[in-house]
């Protein structure tokens, strides 16, 4: 069951993935990248992540794409102009990245043991429970760090989206 | 067989950010080159939850959730100096913003009308 449910959302990632890549108008990228956040959050599930699984949803898909889509729209941000591609990435491009993936997924293979399966039900510290006592004891630092990024990226959209005052 | 073996995810991570490396490298339009910023973020955070899974520590998806955390603060202000730039300029493709490239003037004399043309500043 495992199986049918990881190539089910690994091929939705896939597919939308490369229309993100692909497409010319940004409004169609935006869309499929937020189906490859959705699939992605459906394979934290199958490895035992449920609050990742959630936390994706809501601040990935949630905010982070929206906040793509407004801009987008603020913009009114049309289609990309055609071209401009020198000749050896034209016709390289794509045969040099498959043969990259391919390299990559036989050592990946030859890495990762055959007995390491992942069985959904397996993992069961990924509760939010578990999060939270490891974020708040081993990673506090971290944690106040993030905080005070965030307030500077506040900070930062604030003064470059502000009027200029004459 | 019973699940999944854990390299076809470590597998789908690497197809995923490469695909945002392609997208950031081949697009001139500035937001696809954030969304493949983000594509490759997610790509990351796939191979941190699977690691997490296969050391049964907690830690990897901690990691995967502060790289959420600095995915959004870096959006946000991305996305504003996406809307300055495109305030201040009508563009949105990447290669005519070029009010701080550095080309040096050139010596040969002959050479300084195209200079002056391809927008550099000495």
């Amino acid at each position: 069951m495992e199986t049918g449910l990881f190539l089910l959302f690994a091929s939705i990632a896939v597919v939308c993935g490369v229309n993100v890549v692909v497409q010319r108008h940004p409004i169609n990228s935006a869309i499929s990248l937020i189906g490859v956040m959705g699939s992605l959050a459906a394979l934290y599930l199958l490895l035992g992540a449920e609050f990742m699984a959630a936390t994706q949803i809501v601040v990935y898909a949630g905010a982070i794409m929206v906040l793509f889509l407004f801009v987008i729209m603020l913009l009114n941000a049309g289609e990309e102009p055609k071209g401009g591609r020198s000749w050896p990435a034209r016709v390289l491009g794509i045969p040099l990245l498959i043969i990259f993936l391919g390299v990559m997924s036989f050592l990946i293979q030859r890495m990762v043991p055959e007995t390491d399966q992942v069985v959904f039900g397996a993992f069961l510290k990924g509760d939010p429970k578990s999060i939270g006592t490891l974020l708040f004891s081993k990673y506090l630092l971290p944690f106040e760090v993030t905080s005070v990024l965030i307030l500077v990226a506040i900070l930062g959209a604030v003064v470059l989206a502000r009027k200029e005052i004459d | 067989m019973d699940g999944v073996p854990l390299s076809w995810f470590l597998i789908l991570s690497a197809i995923l950010f490469t695909l945002g490396v392609a997208g950031f490298l081949f697009r001139r339009n500035l937001i696809t080159m954030f969304m493949s910023i983000e594509l490759m973020l997610n790509g990351v955070n796939l191979s941190f939850i699977a690691f997490a899974y296969k050391l049964d520590q907690v830690d990897g998806q901690l990691f995967a959730f502060f790289v959420m955390v600095v995915a959004a603060a870096e959006a946000a202000v991305g996305l504003a100096i996406i809307l300055t730039v495109f305030k201040n300029r009508s563009t949105r493709a990447v290669d005519e913003v070029t009010s701080m490239k550095y080309c040096p003037r050139p010596v040969n004399p002959q050479r300084i009308a195209e200079w002056s043309l391809r927008g550099c500043n000495g």
